[in-house]
């Protein structure tokens, strides 16, 4: 039953929402104002909220020390090279679940998806080893691979639930016309997929850009991405906070803005098929 | 050229036998209107003809060529669906070039032939717009574009006109007709409104359960059904079937008499009833008369005739009109 909204529920809700949000956010809004403080303002006690000597030293030092160019580098070619990989295998793979499924099909899509309930560290060993006989250990050939192929069942699922929503019958009407299956494929379901790819590709790239465990573990300073960049600054010799909080602002700022202009995409992309 | 010959063709989905065994064969040129209700496997025929569907057995042969393992796009044939199945990222002139575009055509010559079929279509001014800007019988005549320009071999369609409104579904039946008649052109059509059916072919094949109940011209059936299925199905109002007592009426079994076929009076006659229901159309008058003994029937007659509900009335079936029927429900050859 639906209930009336009355202007005091609305204005509740609407400071509740505010409160959640900032919560939310404070940690990195903390982060972001740390990264513009000295060292020595960053662990006063009582903390001051906004910097009492504004900075931006930390980031010069940052740069300088571990080269942001270089892993911001190295992550846009990993974020980038493993979703564009990842579509070119799901594309065909979603295109064949969903457009001629046979009894086997809603299995292995659930198989494929809880290949994503295994703990990465338990194929850890076995990839560490391929990777090593390879050669692909710190490469960025080898992270685009091993995070294309970590987050292929999501954009498999995602490009399926798009394509389902897509008539069978105008693709029909491509084979009819004469397309083969490649030409039915590019100019007749990619089009009209456009929407749902644009948000798997943009879902795929902040999983990518945030992914830290494989980085972490197959990279040591080549093929760093931005999760390596900033890891590197917890260290033995004790925690800088005001850099730490600089790496972090930097590692995090292109992946925010993305996300910040393209929140509408993404929040189709996400409720997607949620509803139907 | 466009004849086209079915033989053996079986189609069987999982464990389902849709189609157990159908033969058939369509002329160059000929109009021919699968009808039956629904269910009864005439779309998947026409997917079969198409290739969307590959059959499970049997041949089928365009132009003496058995077609049976080629794609879709081989087999030299246009379909119109009843979604239209429009392509909703394209103008109408994308739309109907597609075809030829997939082919290969010459740029000069898609763009001439798109126009000349705009013509024949009325579209020449929605060219730029995209389908989901057209009313429902110009995406219809857009898909009938897109069908026409690649001069195919033979025209499927599949229940074209049953997304349209009544007053649009009696024109565009008009126009496909008509462009029967332009382009000659071998037409395979399926429906389940026998109106259409009856109005457009040829050569109508009555489909029930997945097997051909009767093959023939629409005047054929309607006089002569095979049996008892094809004589209740093709007709509107339906035929009223009645049964008999064995040994009456030459061994029918179920005698059948059209509406039209009744002499009706208030004074004397072979079967009394009463009237039910009148409708009262104007140019035909409809009864649906309680016959004792027989039960109901439905009774047409030209012009008024004044009879209300709740009168009394006498029916007598003219001998002449009068279809019988064995104990398998074929028809009795009389």
């Amino acid at each position: 039953m639906a209930r009336a909204v009355t202007p005091q529920r609305k204005l509740t809700f609407t400071i509740l929402a505010w409160l959640v949000a900032l919560l939310i956010f404070f940690p990195i809004l903390w982060t972001l104002l740390t990264s513009f403080k000295t060292e020595g303002d960053a662990i006063l006690f009582p903390p001051a909220f906004l910097p009492p000597h504004w900075t931006l030293e930390n980031f010069f030092e940052v740069q300088s020390r571990s080269d942001y160019f270089k892993h911001f580098f190295n992550s846009v070619v990993i974020a980038g090279g493993s979703t564009l990989l990842a579509l070119l295998v799901a594309v065909p793979g979603a295109w064949s679940m969903a457009f001629s499924p046979t009894r086997r099909t809603k299995d292995i899509l659930m198989w494929m998806l809880s290949t994503k309930m295994m703990p990465a560290v338990g194929v850890l060993v076995p990839i560490y080893l391929i990777f090593k006989n390879l050669g692909l250990l710190d490469t960025l050939s080898g992270l685009t691979v091993i995070l294309a192929l970590i987050d292929l069942p999501i954009v498999i699922w995602m490009l399926y639930t798009y394509f389902k929503e897509i008539p069978v019958d105008i693709l029909e009407a491509s084979r009819m016309d004469g397309a083969v299956l490649w030409k039915e494929i590019v100019y007749v379901l990619l089009p009209m997929a456009v929407p749902g790819i644009a948000s798997t590709m943009l879902l795929n790239i902040i999983l990518a850009w945030n992914e830290a465990f494989w980085t972490l573990n197959l990279t040591a300073a080549k093929a760093a991405p931005l999760t390596a960049f900033i890891a590197s600054y917890s260290s033995p010799e004790g925690l800088f906070w005001a850099k730490l909080s600089a790496a972090s602002t930097l590692a995090i700022a292109p992946i925010l803005l993305l996300g910040w202009f393209s929140q509408k995409q993404l929040v189709r992309g996400l409720t997607f098929g949620a509803v139907k | 050229m466009g004849s086209i010959v079915l033989r053996n063709v079986r189609k069987i989905f999982g464990e389902v036998e849709v189609i157990p065994n159908v033969d058939l064969e369509i002329d160059d040129g000929e109009f021919v209107v699968f009808v039956g209700p629904s269910g009864c496997g005439k779309s998947t025929l026409l997917r079969l003809i198409a290739g969307l569907e590959d059959v499970s057995g049997g041949s089928i042969e365009i132009d003496g060529v058995d077609v049976a393992k080629e794609p879709p796009a081989k087999r030299g044939l246009s379909m119109v669906f009843q979604s239209y199945a429009l392509y909703p990222h394209m103008s109408v002139r994308g739309n109907i070039a597609f075809p030829l575009k997939m082919a290969g055509q010459e740029k000069d010559l898609i763009e001439r032939k798109v126009q000349k079929a705009a013509e024949t279509l009325n579209l020449t001014n929605y060219l730029d717009r995209r389908p989901g800007q057209l009313s429902g019988g110009q995406r219809q005549r857009v898909a009938i574009g897109r069908a026409i320009v690649r001069e195919p071999k033979a025209f499927l369609f599949d229940e074209p006109l049953s997304n349209l409104d009544a007053a649009l579904r009696g024109q565009m039946r008009l126009e496909i007709s008509e462009l029967h008649n332009t382009l000659k052109t071998t037409m395979v059509y399926v429906t389940h409104d026998q109106v259409e059916a009856m109005t457009m072919a040829d050569k109508i094949v009555v489909l029930n359960a997945g097997q051909i109940e009767q093959v023939g011209t629409p005047l054929e059936l309607y006089e002569h059904p095979a049996n008892l299925f094809v004589a209740g199905f093709i007709g509107s109002p339906r035929m009223n079937l009645v049964e008999t007592p064995a040994g009456m009426n030459g061994g029918a079994v179920t005698i059948g008499v059209r509406p039209e076929d009744f002499e009706v009076s208030r004074e004397r006659g072979k079967w009394k009833g009463k009237v039910n229901i009148a409708e009262h159309l104007g140019s035909d008058t409809f009864f649906h008369i309680d016959a004792e003994a027989i039960g109901r029937l439905t009774v047409r007659t030209p012009g008024e005739f004044s009879l209300r509900s709740g009168e009394s009335v006498w029916l007598t079936p003219r001998q002449d009109r009068i279809h019988r029927f064995d104990a398998e429900g074929r028809a009795i050859e009389s």
